[in-house]
Parts: C-alpha cells; sequence; structure tokens
C-alpha cells in the first residue's frame, strides 16, 4: 500500500486513456483480446477450460503481467481469468464508465473566516473508482462539500490547486511557488490557509514554508491523510475539518502541520513545521513533535494551545516572505566504513552545501577528514546534525568532535536532519558567505533549535512493562 | 344527524379496537400457519423463495492477512488498548451514499476497539497495510471450491466490500472471489453455487449502547469462505438442507473451524411482492426452517399491511405530524418512561395517519408491525428499548386517556394512530426521521434490510441492506495468479462428495439418524477405513460412531483423545481375539482415561478372557435354575433372565447374539 495514495493526483490520463479500448492489456492478454474483439468495458461470455465465466471487461493495471484478464462478475467482485485457460470469448454488451464527484454549492455563510485552501497534488476527499480503483479527486469547493459537508460549518471555503504532484517530488521549485503564493492570499486578506499534502514529505514542506513565510499573521496549517478517503475508517476528513478550524479558528500563527493525535478518532495535533517528522510508515498518528510538545490539540470544537507561547494571529498582513533556495544541499547519512569518496564526489559535483547525518552526539570516521577539509577549502557548508533524532549534537564532549569543528563541520544544536537540509538550501538560496549562512543557521525562525529540552519532549516508552501496560490499556494512544 | 351517528360510530370503531383481538385476526386474514401445519402449497402460495450465504472458517495457523495467530480468543474484558473510530460513508458510483452507509453515519455510533497484544496486530486496526495473503488459507478455500464443483478463477483479486457498521476498523472487508457457478446435490433436486470467496472475519461484538459501541478484534481477519446460492430453495426445509449439505462438504475436507461461531448462515428470504431480506449470522441450522417460515409471512403481512394503508391514502399525500409532550400534564405509570423522564429525556407523540388498525397488524409470532418501528429507532437513534408506546400496544402500559389527550393534541383523525416515542434531545430529530421513514416505506411494502434473529424464529431489524455498490478493488494488494497446475495439485486432495459418502451409508444401512453426526465431525473416512481395513460390519461401525460415540460426546462435552485410537481399539480387540463389542464400555474409559493403554482399559472394566465353552457351559445350569416368577412363564423370560447373568462374563468373550442363540438352542 502507498500510505498516501490519497494523495497521488488523479489519474488525468485515463482522459485519453479512454481512447484505449484495451487499456492497460498488453502480450498474450491484449492478442486475445482482439483476437475476439472484446474491448474493456464490454460485457463478454468467456469459455475456458476451467468452466464459463461472465462479465465486464475491466481495465488492467500496466505493472500487472500479461497473462491474465480482469472481469467484473455480476456480484460486484473482481477476477482475473488466465489466458491460457481461454477457448473462446464474445462480447454481448458495452457499457463504458463515466465518473464525478457530485458539486454542491459551498455554502456562504456570514461571520464564519474565510480560508484558502491550496492543493499541491493531492485528492484531500477524493472517492475511489470502484471498478478501476482509480482515485477521483474532490477539490473544489462544491465537491469537498459534497464529500466532508462539516466544513460548511467551520468556514467559507475557497480553494485553489497549485501544483499536481506527488508528494515526494515536492521539491524546492515547489516551496518557493507556495510561499509566495501564501504572500498572495495573506495580502488578499484570507483568515487562515491550509495546505493540503502528501504526507511523505509534508514536515519537509513545513520547514521550508516556516523559513519562507515569515511574521506570519494568520496560521497556515498543512495537512494530509494517511488513510485514503475513499476508506470508510479515513482520517482525511477528519484532519481536513481539524485543519479549517485550526486555519479559521485558531490563535497560533505559525506554519503548522496538522495530523491525528492518537490512532484514534479523537483529536488532532498541531505542530510546528520545523519540530515535527514522520515517525511511522503507515500509522494514522505517524507525526511527532520532536524534542518538544506538540504547539496545540485541535478538534471539531476548536485549538487548545499546548504552549503557552506561540505567535498570536494578527490583523495586518505583514508577511515576510523570503522564497529562497538554492538546491546544491545534499545530506550525507553516515554509515560505518563510509569512504571520503562520498564526499568528494559531493564536492566534485559542485554542491555548496552538506548536512551531515551524524552518529551519537553528531560523528563520523577519522578516515573522513581529509574530505572534510577539502569540503571547507572548497567553500562547501558542512553541519552536523543526528541520528538519534533526539537530542543536541555535543561536538565538544569528545575529541574528534572538536576535530571536526576545527575541520569546518558546525553543529546545529537540536535541528532535525531533514530541517537542518532545508534550512541550509534556504539560507544559500540567500548567501555564501560563511559568517551569514551560519548566522542564518543558528539562528532560530520558529525553534528549529530550541534552548531547552522539556521532559515531556522525549517520549518513546517501551510496552511490556506494567506501568506503560496500563497507561495503553487507560488512554487511547 | 345520520352523517353525525356514522361519525360516531366510527369513532367507537376505533376506539373500541382491541390490539390483542386485532392481531389475533389480521393474523388469520393473512393465512399465517405454524409451520408445523404448513405443506409445499402454503409455500406456493406466497411464493417462498429463498438463498444462502454459508460461511465458515478455515483451519489455519495464521489469520488471513497478518501473522497474527488465528483461533485465540479474548474474553469481553481482556484488552491491553482500546481504540475510537467512527466510520464516514464514502460516496458511491453515482455520486449518492448508499442507504446503508448514511444511516450508519445518522447513528453517530462510537466504535471502540479492545485489543489483546496475543491476538491483534496493528493491521487489524488497519494502521498497517496488508501483508500477503495467508497461502493455506487460499490453498483450503481452493480446495472446497473444487468440492463445490466451481470454476476456479485464473487470478485471484483482493476486493474491499464495506461496511459501516464499525465491525471492521477499515470500514470494509478484504475479500476475494475463489471460485463461480458451482452445485450441491440435494434429495431431490440440485442447488446452483453463485460462487466463494476468501475472506477475514469480522470483530466480535462485546456491548452496543445508545452511542457507543464495543467490539473485541480477537475473531478479526481469520480467514473464512462464504459459500453463496442461487434462491433454488422453495420452502424451508430445503434450506436447511442445503445449508447442512454446505456444511457437510465442508467439514469433510478436516481444514475447517468447528465450535461456536466457525459456521455461520446468513438466509436470505423473500416472497412474491417481497424483497429480498437477510437474516444475519444464524448459528445453528436447525433454526433456519422457522426463520425461513417467520420471515417469508412477515413479508406477505407487510404487503397486506401495504394494500389497506394504500386503499386508504396516496403515499404523496400522507403526511405525519408530531407534538413534544409535557410529561407533567400526564399521568404515567410506566416504568421505562418514568425512569427515561428522570434521565430529562424529550417525550414526543407522533400521529401516523390512516394507521389505525395497522400498528397491532399481526407481522410475526407475538410482533405486531409497531415492532418494526421500536427497533429502527434503537439501531438508527440509538435509543434504547423500550423507546416508544402505541395507541395500539398488544399490553396496556400507558391509559387510553393518555391517547385521547394525545389525539386531541395532534387533532387526529379517526383512522389514525400515534407512536408516543421520548429520546435524549440530541437524538429527538433522528428519531422522528425514523419514523416518519418507516411509515413511508410501508407504502412500498417490504424494505430491504438485514434482520438479527432469534431462537423463537422471529427477527428483528438489524440494517439496512447495502447496496451493490459497496465493492471496490483493494488498492494495497496485488492479483495472485492460480496456476492449473496448482489447481490440479489440490484437486488429488478433494475428497469424495458427500452425496456419494451418504448413499454408501445407506447401502450399509446405517440408520439416517445417525448422519448428521456423522457428517458434522466428518468420520466416515476413519469408518471407511475401519470397515476396509479391520472387515468389521459397516453398520455396526456406522451406529458405534452415529450413536454410541455421540452418546459419549454428548455426555462428556469433548472428545479429549485422538481419534485414531478408535481405530487403534478396534484393530487391538481383533488381533486379542476379543469381540468387538466390547469396545462399547471400552469407549466410555477411553473418555475417562484418554491417554490408557487397551490391556488397562479391560483391566478397570475387570475383564476376564473365558473361553466360549465355558461360558455356554454355564448355560445348562442357568437354565435349570431358572424359575418362573410369572404364571404362564414365556421363553424370552428365561433367556433374558440367563443373558443378564452371563452378560458381564460374555462381553468381549462371546458376541451376545451368538450367546442368545446357544440359549434358545434347547
Amino acid at each position: 500500500m502507498r500510505v498516501d495514495e490519497t494523495f497521488h493526483w488523479p489519474i488525468n490520463k485515463k482522459e485519453t486513456m479512454n481512447e484505449d479500448i484495451f487499456q492497460g492489456y498488453k502480450g498474450e492478454a491484449l492478442a486475445l483480446l482482439k483476437k475476439y474483439s472484446v474491448r474493456v468495458w464490454g460485457t463478454a461470455e468467456v469459455e475456458t477450460s476451467r468452466g464459463h465465466f461472465s462479465g465486464t471487461i475491466l481495465p488492467r493495471s500496466e505493472n500487472d503481467d500479461d497473462r491474465h484478464i480482469v472481469m467484473k462478475i455480476v456480484t460486484g467482485y473482481n477476477i482475473g481469468i488466465d489466458t491460457d485457460t481461454v477457448l473462446s470469448m464474445k462480447e454481448t454488451g458495452y457499457k463504458k464508465a463515466n465518473y464525478k464527484i457530485p458539486e454542491k454549492e459551498f455554502p456562504y455563510t456570514q461571520g464564519l473566516p474565510h480560508v484558502k485552501l491550496l492543493g499541491t497534488g493531492g485528492t484531500i476527499a477524493s472517492r475511489l473508482d470502484y471498478r478501476t480503483g482509480a482515485v477521483i479527486p474532490a477539490f473544489s469547493p462544491g465537491e469537498l462539500y459534497g464529500a466532508v459537508p462539516e466544513l460548511a460549518d467551520i468556514c467559507n471555503l475557497d480553494t485553489e490547486k497549485i501544483f499536481a504532484v506527488f508528494s515526494e517530488n515536492m521539491g524546492p521549485k515547489q516551496y518557493v511557488a507556495l510561499a509566495k503564493k501564501i504572500g498572495e492570499e495573506i495580502e488578499k486578506g484570507v483568515d487562515g490557509i491550509v495546505i493540503g499534502h502528501g504526507t511523505d514529505t509534508l514536515h519537509h514542506t513545513g520547514a521550508a514554508l516556516t523559513f519562507m513565510c515569515q511574521n506570519l499573521p494568520v496560521p497556515v496549517v498543512l495537512v494530509g491523510s494517511q488513510r485514503s478517503s475513499d476508506r470508510p475508517s479515513s482520517d482525511a476528513a477528519l484532519n481536513l475539518m481539524h485543519a479549517m478550524t485550526a486555519a479559521g479558528h485558531g490563535n497560533i500563527a505559525e506554519v503548522m502541520v496538522c495530523m491525528f493525535g492518537p490512532t484514534s478518532d479523537e483529536y488532532g495535533f498541531l505542530h510546528k513545521g520545523t519540530r515535527v517528522r514522520k515517525m511511522h510508515s503507515s500509522y494514522r498518528s505517524t507525526f511527532r513533535t520532536i524534542g518538544d510538545t506538540p504547539v496545540a490539540k485541535v478538534t471539531r470544537q476548536g485549538v487548545e494551545p499546548i504552549k503557552p507561547e506561540f505567535h498570536p494571529r494578527r490583523k495586518d498582513r505583514n508577511v515576510t516572505i523570503i522564497p529562497t533556495f538554492d538546491d546544491r544541499v545534499a545530506m550525507l547519512y553516515y554509515y560505518p566504513g563510509m569512504k571520503p569518496d562520498m564526499l568528494h564526489s559531493i564536492i566534485d559535483n559542485g554542491y555548496k552545501g552538506v548536512v551531515w547525518v551524524g552518529t551519537g552526539l553528531g560523528h563520523i570516521n577519522k578516515e573522513m577528514y581529509p574530505a572534510v577539509e577539502r569540503a571547507k577549502a572548497e567553500g562547501v557548508h558542512q553541519y552536523m546534525t543526528l541520528q538519534t533524532i533526539w537530542g543536541y549534537v555535543h561536538m565538544f564532549v569528545y575529541d574528534t568532535g572538536r576535530d571536526m569543528m576545527a575541520k569546518g563541520i558546525i553543529p546545529a544544536g537540536n535541528m532535525l536532519p531533514e530541517v537542518a537540509f532545508i534550512k541550509l538550501g534556504w539560507a544559500l538560496g540567500q548567501t555564501h558567505d560563511p559568517e551569514e549562512v551560519k548566522r542564518l543557521m543558528l539562528t532560530p525562525v520558529n525553534d528549529e533549535i530550541t534552548e531547552r529540552e522539556p521532559y515531556n519532549g522525549y517520549l518513546v516508552y517501551q510496552g511490556g512493562v506494567p506501568e506503560v501496560e496500563e497507561f495503553l490499556k487507560k488512554v487511547h494512544k | 344527524m345520520r352523517l353525525k351517528k356514522k361519525l360516531k360510530l366510527n369513532i367507537k370503531t376505533v376506539k373500541n379496537l382491541h390490539p390483542r383481538k386485532n392481531f389475533e385476526l389480521t393474523r388469520k386474514q393473512i393465512g399465517y400457519i405454524d409451520r408445523s401445519d404448513a405443506c409445499q402449497a402454503d409455500y406456493d402460495r406466497i411464493g417462498f423463495i429463498s438463498g444462502l450465504e454459508v460461511h465458515q472458517q478455515l483451519q489455519t495457523e495464521s489469520k488471513l492477512f497478518c501473522r497474527c495467530p488465528a483461533g485465540n480468543f479474548q474474553k469481553p474484558n481482556e484488552y491491553n488498548a482500546e481504540i475510537i473510530r467512527h466510520m464516514r460513508p464514502t460516496l458511491s458510483e453515482l455520486g449518492e451514499y448508499d442507504g446503508t452507509a448514511l444511516m450508519e453515519f445518522k447513528t453517530k455510533k462510537e466504535i471502540v476497539y479492545r485489543i489483546a497484544h496475543r491476538t491483534a496486530c496493528t493491521y487489524e486496526i488497519d494502521d498497517t497495510p496488508p501483508f500477503h495473503v495467508d497461502r493455506e488459507a487460499l490453498q483450503i478455500a481452493i480446495q472446497i471450491a473444487l468440492a463445490s464443483k466451481m470454476n476456479i478463477v485464473g487470478e485471484v483479486h483482493i476486493t474491499r466490500k464495506q461496511y459501516l457498521d464499525g465491525s471492521i476498523p477499515t470500514g470494509f472487508q478484504r475479500t476475494a472471489i475463489i471460485g463461480v457457478e458451482g452445485e450441491i446435490p440435494l434429495k431431490n433436486k440440485k442447488v446452483r453455487l453463485i460462487q466463494l470467496s476468501l475472506e477475514e472475519d469480522s470483530c466480535r461484538e462485546v456491548s452496543d449502547i445508545g452511542h457507543r459501541r464495543i467490539y473485541r478484534t480477537d475473531r478479526l481477519g481469520m480467514p473464512l469462505i462464504e459459500t453463496v446460492t442461487y434462491p433454488d430453495m422453495k420452502n424451508p426445509d430445503e434450506v436447511k438442507e442445503a445449508c447442512d449439505y454446505i456444511r457437510f462438504l465442508n467439514r469433510s475436507t478436516n481444514n475447517v473451524r468447528k465450535g461456536i461461531g466457525a459456521g455461520r448462515e446468513d438466509v436470505n428470504v423473500s416472497c412474491s411482492g417481497g424483497t429480498r431480506v437477510e437474516i444475519k449470522g444464524v448459528a445453528h441450522t436447525k433454526w433456519i426452517p422457522e426463520l425461513c417460515h417467520v420471515e417469508s409471512f412477515r413479508q406477505w403481512a407487510l404487503l397486506a399491511i401495504r394494500d389497506k394503508l394504500t386503499a386508504q391514502i396516496a403515499k404523496a399525500n400522507w403526511k405525519c405530524s408530531y407534538v413534544e409532550l409535557n410529561p407533567k400534564d400526564f399521568n404515567f405509570y410506566y416504568p421505562p418512561l418514568l425512569q427515561a423522564m428522570e434521565r430529562k429525556e424529550k417525550l414526543y407523540a407522533v400521529n401516523l395517519p390512516k394507521f389505525g388498525g395497522l400498528l397491532s397488524h399481526f407481522t410475526q409470532p407475538e410482533r405486531p408491525f409497531y415492532d418494526e418501528f421500536t427497533h429502527r429507532l434503537k439501531v438508527i437513534a440509538c435509543i434504547e428499548r423500550p423507546n416508544m408506546v402505541t395507541s395500539e400496544d398488544l399490553d396496556d402500559v400507558i391509559s387510553h386517556h393518555v391517547f385521547e389527550s394525545v389525539q386531541q393534541l395532534l387533532h387526529t383523525g379517526e383512522d389514525d394512530a400515534q407512536i408516543i416515542f421520548w429520546a435524549p434531545e440530541a437524538d429527538v430529530h433522528t428519531a422522528l426521521d425514523v419514523i416518519e421513514e418507516r411509515a413511508l416505506m410501508t407504502f412500498d411494502g417490504v424494505p430491504q434490510e438485514t434482520r438479527k434473529s432469534f431462537v423463537d424464529g422471529t427477527t428483528i431489524f438489524e440494517r439496512v441492506l447495502p447496496g451493490a455498490d459497496r465493492m471496490y478493488p483493494d488498492t494495497d494488494s496485488a492479483p495472485i495468479p492460480i496456476t492449473t497446475s496448482w489447481i490440479d495439485e489440490i484437486r488429488q486432495h478433494v475428497p469424495e462428495e458427500v452425496h456419494t459418502r451418504y448413499l454408501q451409508l445407506k447401502e450399509w444401512q446405517v440408520p439416517e439418524d445417525c448422519y448428521s453426526y456423522l457428517f458434522t465431525h466428518n468420520y466416515y473416512p476413519l469408518i471407511s477405513k475401519i470397515v476396509t481395513e479391520l472387515s468389521i460390519s459397516p453398520k455396526w461401525v456406522g451406529v458405534f460412531f452415529g450413536q454410541k460415540l455421540k452418546h459419549l460426546h454428548g455426555q462428556y462435552k469433548a472428545i479429549n483423545f485422538d481419534l485414531q485410537r478408535i481405530y487403534d481399539l478396534l484393530a487391538f480387540l481383533l488381533k486379542e481375539k476379543i469381540d468387538v463389542a466390547i469396545a462399547q464400555k471400552m469407549l466410555n474409559e477411553l473418555f475417562l482415561h484418554p491417554n490408557m493403554d487397551f490391556e488397562s482399559i479391560l483391566t478397570v472394566l475387570k475383564f476376564k478372557r473365558v473361553s466360549k465353552e465355558e461360558i455356554l457351559g454355564r448355560v445348562d445350569f442357568l437354565e435349570d435354575k431358572f424359575f418362573p416368577i410369572r404364571k404362564n412363564s414365556i421363553k424370552p423370560d428365561k433367556v433374558n433372565s440367563i443373558m443378564g447373568q452371563l452378560r458381564t462374563i460374555s462381553e468381549g468373550n462371546i458376541c451376545l447374539e451368538e450367546l442368545a442363540k446357544n440359549i434358545t438352542k434347547e
């Protein structure tokens, strides 16, 4: 399963593919369909050595083999027919499917906040084309209202598709465009912005927008879903409601990620875009604030701040947009026995920045030192972050750490590796002066480096011990 | 003047409507008869048809899509964590919400899952995608599909079948077709099978109170097959016969689970003019005939109610009215209502125009038509029962004066009927909708729904029957090819037909009352092995299993020894040249001491090896000793007396028939 399947851009190519009467078929299966003149969406009677089958011929996924023909039988189930067993086929009818989400006008309610929803390629709400399995997106306010009618009680909604890319294909170009768009929308006077996004790189975008959109007067909330909204148990609708509530009614004017708190349908968390990380490949409660508590809890009733200090909503429209990014930044995840050529090749390829993800307190092996020195000499900015995810880089503890600092690696405090990577790209987009880059890197915009780590900022309890089991039983995690 | 008089008379009729008498009268009117009195002609009269969905858990190590152990169960209060979910309807093909979906959404249920570490992982709670389908389960499903004479698919496609009641945390069941178009033989006909699917089992419900439903996740995900028949059954007994056959067929593979809940049936019933109504989760086949019988007549009654209503008013002109009642204005003595008022619930009266005489109309034994309303209030509006009273209750719980006041308040017509219900304020709106909706459905006859069964054969509303468009391809799983060589390999292990076995037992003259037990537990292969390899009389072996073992099985509740021991026991007796008749006594000892060796069992039974000659030698002496008590002694007295005295010593040493012959020889 692709966890963020919701956010796959709709199969727009479907439109053109419909011209193809043997959609997705190839090789033997295609030859067979052609031989008996049976089309996709045709109802067919198929005689095989395993008996008789009848139903509607469905398109085949292009990645599947060429030895089976997919059929929907009358009970609604799909089956595959082995091409080797086919004795004869006959098309007895034809019914092309046509699907769309019903549009209902999104009601305007006087007094409710205006929220702008920006789409990056996600299908925030969608339903599955039940015959093909393709996701049909709901994105326009009307479509969204059809899918999640509760939204009309929260805000007045306006939507705009900005890109059509998968989460993993989001990158610097998109961050810059998004940041500019946010600036424009704020100037236009929206009360809050929600960005629909695939979950894989949601936290990268969260960090990028934090650095690019400073001094925000309104909330900017990133939201996704871990279960696509064609599933009855999807988290999409609730996440969307939480995000709209946070953007329209919340008082926290920061870039935040809004996703499930516990895996239960109970409440959402608002995480700072700079301290959040996706921590499980498939859990609903995958996004966690690292090294601190989340900013706030959000329910449909409203936002309940957890941290007392935050940037409050303002009436003015004075936002600072710094939409810069130098993409000549790489990340090096250190592993035992790593050879210096890894770094050399980065230097050789013209990269200007390297974010190290070191072991323990922030270490790499001695063998790497000459390459590190070369990088410094050639003006490559190097910062150290941690594989441990939690905690601070402490390069003063061991000699090796001190050596590395001397050779040009700058400790990035408790900045998360992904955040440091985004920040370095953003900083290098503005200047290449080492001191200025260092100042930008080490001056927190919004807690990407914190002075204190609260004791409840590191919670990775282990099951099996009575007190934790008792907690699990009493509290919905 | 005349007009006034007539009006008065009519009011009198309605006022004097005796609900109980009306119930009995309408029961006669629709021609309801008890099942014991019903014959084929009665079912033909109402156009009875029925089909089955037979579910059977498979005996596998693991669950179907994760590697949790299958067949481990947790107690209702045993759990390590709780998860809360709400199910949301998703849009159907036409962009409409499915009827069930919308209903389930209306109920605003909070679904709680109780998870025990040892029986569930993150897959069950839908926080991890499915793993590869369990190969063992797939193999068993193919085996049973082959035994059901089905066409096996070339490729298995996992499909999502939506369920919004919360019984599956994902909101859908992963299910896949293994075979289509099979058939099973009944005594007098063949029943066609639509399909056999392999699917994951659902959660077990712990409780369902108000807006909170609690499930256990232990059974969730266990492999299950569903065999679906065409609606080929024309009377209730055929339905049971078909169901038994499918169950016996499943059992004949020895690869399915036994015990409570391992096999469950959904029975689809309709009468002509009626609708397919699904009776869910029938755990015992013996309940099937009564349930089918009652359901077909319920539909027949609903059609009669429809006709009576439409004769008076058209659906388009029908409108109900309601009013909130102030409990202080009335003298209520009905405890549930008083308790509801203590809980500060709201009290409403609804007028149903032209429903006079219909609410107390017969639908099922002891269940008048208003029963349809009260259960919908429970299920859809989440109002615990009792939740309403009507102007036509069979048992008087509210005084007529109350309804007279209500009738005045609502300006009711003379042919109207009223419902008074109570509900928490938040649920009043849904409750009013539910009552209006059900009342409007009356104009159409039989609503499509699934119903919950009771032992007495009656059913109650469970939920709206899901629409056809709730099947989605599972985007998390790849199709699984089923090669011809694999099918051929599995075919080697398909047991012989249940029907063939049935005919063989008949030929062996094994009494028919044994069959059900023998097929339920799949003893046929062992019996057949004993008959062929040990050359013991088939009839004797059949009776030994079908009566003696069954008796002890019932007495001791479970068989705690390997059945192979029965074979070994008989083989031992043959080898020792001991008459097999003693096996019956030994079997009892085997239940008590499952591991005891046979020689020791004989010792426990105080068995002594005595030669035939010696036993027969005593006959003469005993015959001389015999002194008749009766004046006119008859021969059997003497034989019985001597047999009685020699029985213990004879068992195992001499066949009792032979002994009897020797006594009567004289």
